[in-house]
């Protein structure tokens, strides 16, 4: 690896031109200036005096991290997230000087927490990786949980960590704490791949199969080292650098033996379902997705399916235990969606779906598993497993239905079509009754938050960033919705949600994210990227003054053991003091209102802060809600 | 008026007063008991079933709380008295029916 003191030291080239800068040192002082001592007769030789040609360099025209820049234009990023850090200080001034801070555009971040959830969350809209840079050990440790939920996720970020590997080069001190020997090493077990490049043509060619790595199904985060030396050493005159050809693989889609046995399963049952979870990944695996569906007039729980289609169904429980065919399409948690653990001293295994349902998986999940994290979950069995990716197979999939379905077939599936379709709009009906129960409550309901922000929004080309809609929300595409952290790690929804607005701005979307408190504490500063980027966001906080999911584990507890069920709140809940979200928001230079209690105000408050997200600002308002 | 028949007159009140459910008493214990964790504080539902209006005869209730068989969690004797129970259904059978959805505007765009 080149190393840039070695580099410097004793170069001649340059002394030209540090020369004929030289100027007397009276000359350049400033005529107001007071009081100045004479420099001493070995200061004035070293200013005045004749340029050794084994003085150092100081300047260079052409670092490495040049030619980085080069790099990540050529695969398109738009975006860098980043809190600054050393370690990567030649790639960041490379970024905003020689790239003109343009594709990518360097985004600040608060936290690199934020910054990879941002890149989860602007993938889940845009369906490609943002970059992150990302700060050696520390930066690493920061940003490690939000890595852990794009690898659950199976979202594709992209970080260039930076790091020092010459330990001879280190200066002393942080530079040390702020270095590792394998500093993806800490990740290594929850993303997809990691290469530490020593030369740049290494890191191009690196850097281009970390890209095709990350988009390659299953998605999955990949870091990139990039060694400060080789950042800041300058490129070699004699070097010859090319970026190699991105080529994105094709996904894999199932053996058509597989797949043929699975369409004449599906085409026989009489009660097939089809658990959609994380199926579709492009807008045209949605349309996919319901041609199968209408093909085999078979139900869809879950999963970016159109909520006022009449095959989407929920109450998938139901279904299950009534199903003879089961087809999971990318389902991180087949098991679970057909059996159940009860939560009680004795944990206890309750199976919905009846003895003899066949079980099909359709999942990418296998071709990319680890062992340590358990986010692979229970092992489910099944009659079919088909390793490949459910979007790639559904073309196959439909077509292998249709070439079954006899004139008689068609028309019985057409019945069964019609009473889920009569089922829909029962569902329907059910959760408008359903919101109408706490409606003037204070707290305010859940039910009465959802529907008065879809009345805010209906009308507007809508992107739900953060939180999940109600059934009343008319989901009909794609980037509708973006869903959670895929591991469940508190902290994700606040950056998350600014990474996918900030996907959707170009588009001219309405990004409204529902925004819990708790989970708004963990990296708070990603309103203030939001507030210093302009990228307009509606959070709406569904603020129930607590960790309330771990309230209810306390009283579990408390319960169990017969004692002090009243202090389940200790430890739990987000009170005395109150946070006043509204005022953090106003302190980030968000538009902030609230806290909101009376669900009258709910629906004004709304507005105003549509009007300033149309401006193409951020804005949240403070809900204070019911628990769930 | 002999002296028992006295003492007895005098405490009716009392006795009274503890076998009638109390909603406000139970309005206060659903909040203080974490019953409203998983059933919102009005009862209508959540992370739990929803409990109100109408909520199931009290032998039901009963049971369901001291031995459920879902996943809620139990709530004994020990923690819960049988008349804080009474209290609590008291609360829940005082709850009123919602806004019909077709008088809800914003229910029915």
């Amino acid at each position: 690896m080149p190393n840039r003191r070695r580099f410097l030291k004793g170069a001649a080239a340059g002394a030209a031109a540090l020369a004929a800068g030289t100027k007397p040192a009276a000359a350049q002082q400033p005529a107001n200036r007071r009081a100045v001592t004479a420099p001493s007769a070995s200061a004035l030789a070293e200013e005045t005096g004749p340029v050794s040609p084994s003085v150092e360099v100081l300047t260079a025209d052409r670092p490495g991290s040049d030619f980085m820049v080069d790099v990540l234009k050529s695969l398109g990023f738009e975006y860098i997230c980043a809190n600054p850090g050393s370690s990567f200080r030649g790639l960041h001034e490379s970024i905003v000087n020689y790239g003109g801070n343009k594709a990518p555009e360097l985004i600040t971040c608060c936290h690199e927490e934020q910054s990879v959830a941002m890149a989860d969350g602007y993938a889940k809209i845009e369906g490609k990786p943002l970059a992150v840079m990302a700060h050696s050990t520390v930066g690493l440790q920061h940003a490690s949980m939000a890595i852990y939920n794009a690898y659950a996720g199976r979202s594709p970020a992209y970080i260039i960590l930076g790091n020092t590997i010459d330990a001879t080069a280190r200066r002393p001190g942080v530079e040390w704490y702020h270095s590792a020997q394998d500093a993806v090493a800490m990740v290594r077990d929850y993303s997809k791949w990691d290469d530490l490049p020593i030369s740049l043509p290494h890191f191009a060619e690196s850097a281009i199969r970390a890209y095709q790595i990350a988009l390659t199904p299953p998605y999955g985060p990949v870091l990139l080292v990039a060694d400060s030396d080789l950042q800041e050493t300058p490129v070699a005159p004699d070097l010859r650098l090319r970026i190699p050809k991105l080529t994105l693989s094709s996904p894999p889609a199932g053996d058509m033996a597989a797949v043929n046995e699975v369409a004449k399963l599906l085409v026989a049952a009489e009660n097939p379902v089809l658990l959609a979870d994380r199926a579709v990944r492009t807008a045209d695996g949605m349309k996919l997705l319901v041609e199968l569906a209408e093909v085999l007039q078979a139900p869809v729980v879950g999963g970016k399916f159109p909520s006022h289609h009449p095959l989407n169904q929920a109450g998938g429980r139901g279904l299950i235990a009534n199903a003879d065919v089961i087809v999971g399409m990318e389902v991180p948690d087949l098991w679970g969606s057909i059996n159940t653990v009860r939560d009680q001293l004795h944990r206890s295994v309750q199976t919905f779906a009846k003895p003899g349902t066949k079980v099909i998986s359709i999942s990418a999940a296998n071709l990319d598993i680890k062992s340590n994290y358990q986010s692979f979950q229970r092992y489910p069995e099944t009659d079919i497993s088909i390793a490949a990716d459910a979007e790639a197979t559904l073309p196959y999939l439909i077509e292998a239905c249709r070439r079954l379905i006899t004139g008689d077939r068609k028309r019985a599936l057409e019945e069964r079509g019609k009473k889920l379709a009569a089922a829909h709009e029962q569902g329907m009906e059910r959760a408008r009754a359903e919101a109408t129960y706490g409606w003037d409550s204070t707290p305010i309901s859940t039910a009465r938050l959802s529907a008065e922000i879809w009345d805010v929004v209906r009308d507007k080309d809508w992107s739900l960033v953060g939180g999940a809609p109600s059934r009343l929300w008319n989901v009909d595409t794609v980037y509708r919705t973006a869903g959670g952290g895929g591991a469940a790690g508190v902290g994700y929804s606040a950056p998350g949600s600014v990474g996918a607005a900030l996907a959707n701005r170009k588009y001219g979307r309405f990004s409204v994210a529902i925004q819990t408190d708790g989970d708004l504490m963990y990296a708070p500063g990603a309103l203030w990227t939001a507030a210093h980027h302009r990228i307009p966001l509606m959070s709406v906080m569904h603020n129930n003054r607590a960790y309330h999911q771990e309230v209810m584990h306390i009283q579990r507890m408390a319960n169990r053991h017969q004692r002090g069920i009243t202090n389940a709140g200790i430890g739990t809940t987000i009170t005395d003091p109150n946070i006043d979200y509204a005022t953090i928001a106003r302190g980030m230079g968000v538009h902030g209102e609230g806290p909101i209690t009376d669900p009258k105000d709910l629906g004004p408050a709304l507005r105003r802060a549509m009007a300033v997200v149309l401006r193409g600002e951020p804005a949240l308002v403070d809900v204070v809600t019911q628990p769930r | 008026m002999n002296h028992m028949r006295k003492l007895v007159l005098l405490a009716l009140p009392a006795i009274l007063a503890a076998q009638t459910p109390n909603a406000q008493n139970g309005k206060k214990i659903f909040d203080g008991y974490g019953c409203y964790q998983c059933h919102d504080h009005d009862g209508h539902g959540g992370a739990g079933a929803r409990l109100a209006p109408n909520p199931i005869p009290f032998p039901a209730f009963s049971k369901y709380v001291r031995q459920p068989t879902g996943e809620m969690p139990p709530y004994t004797k020990k923690v819960v008295t049988d008349q804080e129970l009474q209290d609590i259904y008291a609360y829940l059978q005082s709850i009123p029916q919602p806004t019909p959805a077709k008088n809800i505007p914003i229910l029915n765009k």
